[in-house]
């Protein structure tokens, strides 16, 4: 993958959304600007149907904006024909799902290495890759185990391991910790803080869940499509990367993996 | 990593279960019935393709074989005089009435064969030897109709028509379509046996000198003989074959049940990969949202698909073909052989390739964003 020229892994610029046409039209977005930096935690948060998960979609390239600019590391979005989308999700993102989306006929490993199977890696070297990505969550130990054999956590770190197999820079999580128990969320939220730092990844979470802020660098909160809260556009442009030796900040609970 | 197909095939026994017993069905159906249907086939004329006979000269407007009408032998000699032709031989082929030693009557088809020649012998025989049929009253009958005709084998007496006749051979496996057991006996007799007169025959068998060409002589022996017809022996097996398969309805039945077997195959499969593919839809909307193609989960449902009719093909043929084997030991048979099997397989694929097409057209629509709905 070509390294790009800024910090900037999403630039979303002045993104609407509306749903429909005519009198039932409904506006789900309202020139929404946003940047997000690799290295960074971007947390969003807002009420049900305030638009985070669109804004989300619209990030991932599983979605289109009505008007605006989307750039994943400098590629636009917006506009492209349909066809173009896998390869654009292929190259730049990795989702986490809220109810882990594992395939239960599959195990942790050949889960991991689905995601290689649909960028064309297959045998040994997909074997060898997915094996390191369950190593970088500590789940190697459990590689050949089938997601009905694992806890929540479990669950959640195979899904992590999925999605940053792809070497994305990009990792989109949709609601990490809502199957979660307050302890394993608290493991999952430390993992994906430290896999932005450590691994220079830009990470976007939807959540409703407070204690998650502990875990992000910025903040943003959307209400009836708007950023009503958080800067979207920070005025330090990429200053926002940590060192990759940050401390974590406080977080209730252990951070050690659960079992 | 193994394919996500086979891995959703296995992981689901239950549904497994019931498409393979849907594909199995269809297999076993269908190749019996195609199976039937190539056996009733070789029944109607396994007479012609086994007489080594290059040219049927019959009388004129004579359509098949089991409606011969006598016409005079020495036409014979007209058709040996034509050029090309190198030998020329009289056959008789009609049904003569058969009497048990218990009695009962049982029509037949006697098959009088020329002596002097090669063509129109019987084949397959596995006792006795076609040189008894010059003693007198000798016939071959087949070892499948024994039970039939009331005799328990050679050296049994019985009359057909009237006459003496005495079992001197054994054929193993000649049938026929009409269920009248085949005879054979000598020209001569066989005239005895079926009234027909002396000096006339039903049939001349010709073969033709090495090189000749067939349509070529047939055109040749046209005028020179008259009030018969002439014709090649592929077309003559050919119009026999249609004759009784397709003038008769009995082929169209067969073809028709084999045709349903495969509906239903098709219907049952697809209702199957179908559920399947709802009961996964979560996993393809998840596959959409990592970045595969449409083309990536068309392929993980036609390998299903093709998984299943691999695996239901080889279950079914397997039982098929041990049907196949037990009804050569009677009257019927069905004759499933490497080609049959073959297409069967190909058709087999396209049932369950073609049944995943609602499944393909349902991941098709499938909206990645549903991933984000919980």
């Amino acid at each position: 993958m070509t390294q790009p020229a800024t910090n900037t892994a999403i630039a979303v610029r002045q993104v609407s959304k509306v749903y429909g046409g005519g009198a039932t039209a409904v506006r789900a977005l309202h020139d929404v600007s946003l940047d997000v930096q690799r290295g960074e935690v971007l947390l969003m948060m807002g009420p049900s149907g305030s638009g985070k998960t669109t804004l989300l979609s619209i990030m991932g390239a599983i979605l289109g904006a009505s008007s605006g600019s989307v750039r994943l590391n400098g590629e636009e979005v917006v506009g492209r024909p349909e066809r173009d989308l896998p390869r654009l999700r292929l190259a730049h993102i990795g989702f986490v799902f809220q109810g882990f989306n594992l395939f239960p006929a599959l195990s942790a490993v050949e889960n991991v290495a689905l995601a290689l199977d649909v960028r064309g890696v297959r045998g040994r070297e997909a074997h060898r890759r997915a094996i390191a990505a369950l190593a970088s969550v500590e789940m190697d130990h459990k590689a050949g185990s089938a997601p009905a054999d694992l806890s929540g956590g479990q669950k959640q770190r195979v899904a992590i391991a999925r999605a940053l197999v792809g070497e994305p820079t990009i990792v989109l999580a949709d609601e990490p910790t809502a199957a979660l128990d307050a302890h394993t969320g608290a493991t999952v939220l430390a993992l994906l803080r430290r896999l932005a730092h450590e691994r220079n990844r830009a990470v976007v979470m939807v959540t409703h869940d407070h204690r998650a802020t502990a875990y992000a660098d910025r903040t943003v909160e959307i209400a009836d499509g708007r950023l009503v809260a958080g800067e979207g556009l920070p005025a330090g442009g990429d200053g926002l990367r940590r060192p990759t030796s940050d401390p974590l900040p406080p977080t209730p609970g252990s951070l050690a993996p659960d079992s | 990593m193994p394919s996500l197909a086979r891995r959703n095939l296995l992981h689901d026994r239950v549904r497994l279960v019931v498409t393979l017993t849907g594909i199995v069905f269809a297999v076993v159906l269908s190749a019996i019935q195609l199976g039937l249907f190539v056996g009733f086939q070789r029944a109607t004329s396994d007479v012609i393709r086994h007489a080594g006979a290059d040219i049927w000269i019959t009388s004129a407007g004579v359509t098949h074989l089991e409606t011969g009408v006598p016409f005079s032998e020495r036409k014979r000699y007209d058709v040996l005089a034509t050029p090309g032709v190198a030998a020329v031989q009289k056959h008789i082929v009609r049904f003569g009435q058969w009497q048990r030693p218990d009695g009962g009557q049982e029509s037949v088809m006697v098959i009088g064969v020329d002596l002097g020649g090669t063509m129109g012998r019987p084949w397959n025989l596995v006792a006795g030897s076609v040189e008894h049929l010059a003693e007198p009253d000798a016939v071959i009958v087949d070892e499948l109709y024994l039970d039939k005709l009331g005799i328990a084998g050679i050296g049994d007496r019985v009359e057909i028509g009237g006459r003496r006749a005495r079992v001197v051979g054994l054929t193993r496996g000649i049938r026929t379509f009409t269920t009248a057991p085949p005879v054979f006996t000598s020209f001569k007799h066989a005239q005895d046996y079926t009234a027909v007169p002396e000096d006339q025959t039903l049939y001349l068998l010709a073969r033709v000198e090495p090189g000749a060409d067939v349509d070529a002589v047939v055109a040749r022996i046209g005028p020179r003989v008259t009030d018969v017809r002439v014709v090649p022996a592929d077309r003559w097996r050919v119009g026999q074959e249609s004759y009784w398969m397709f003038g008769t309805g009995a082929g169209i039945t067969v073809l028709i049940a084999a045709g349903l077997g495969l509906l239903v195959g098709v219907v049952v499969v697809a209702q199957t990969i179908y559920a399947a593919t709802v009961d996964h839809i979560k996993e393809y909307g998840t596959l959409k949202a990592m970045g595969a193609t449409n083309a990536y989960l068309y392929r993980v449902i036609l390998q299903q698909a093709a998984l299943s009719a691999v695996a239901g093909y080889g279950i079914g043929i397997a039982i098929a073909a041990t049907v196949a084997q037990g009804s050569l030991a009677g009257t019927t048979a069905i004759i499933l052989e490497p080609p049959l099997a073959g297409a069967l397989f190909l058709l087999t694929m396209v049932m369950c390739l073609g049944a995943s097409v609602v499944s393909i057209n349902k991941v098709t629509r499938i909206d990645p964003a549903m991933v984000f709905k919980g």
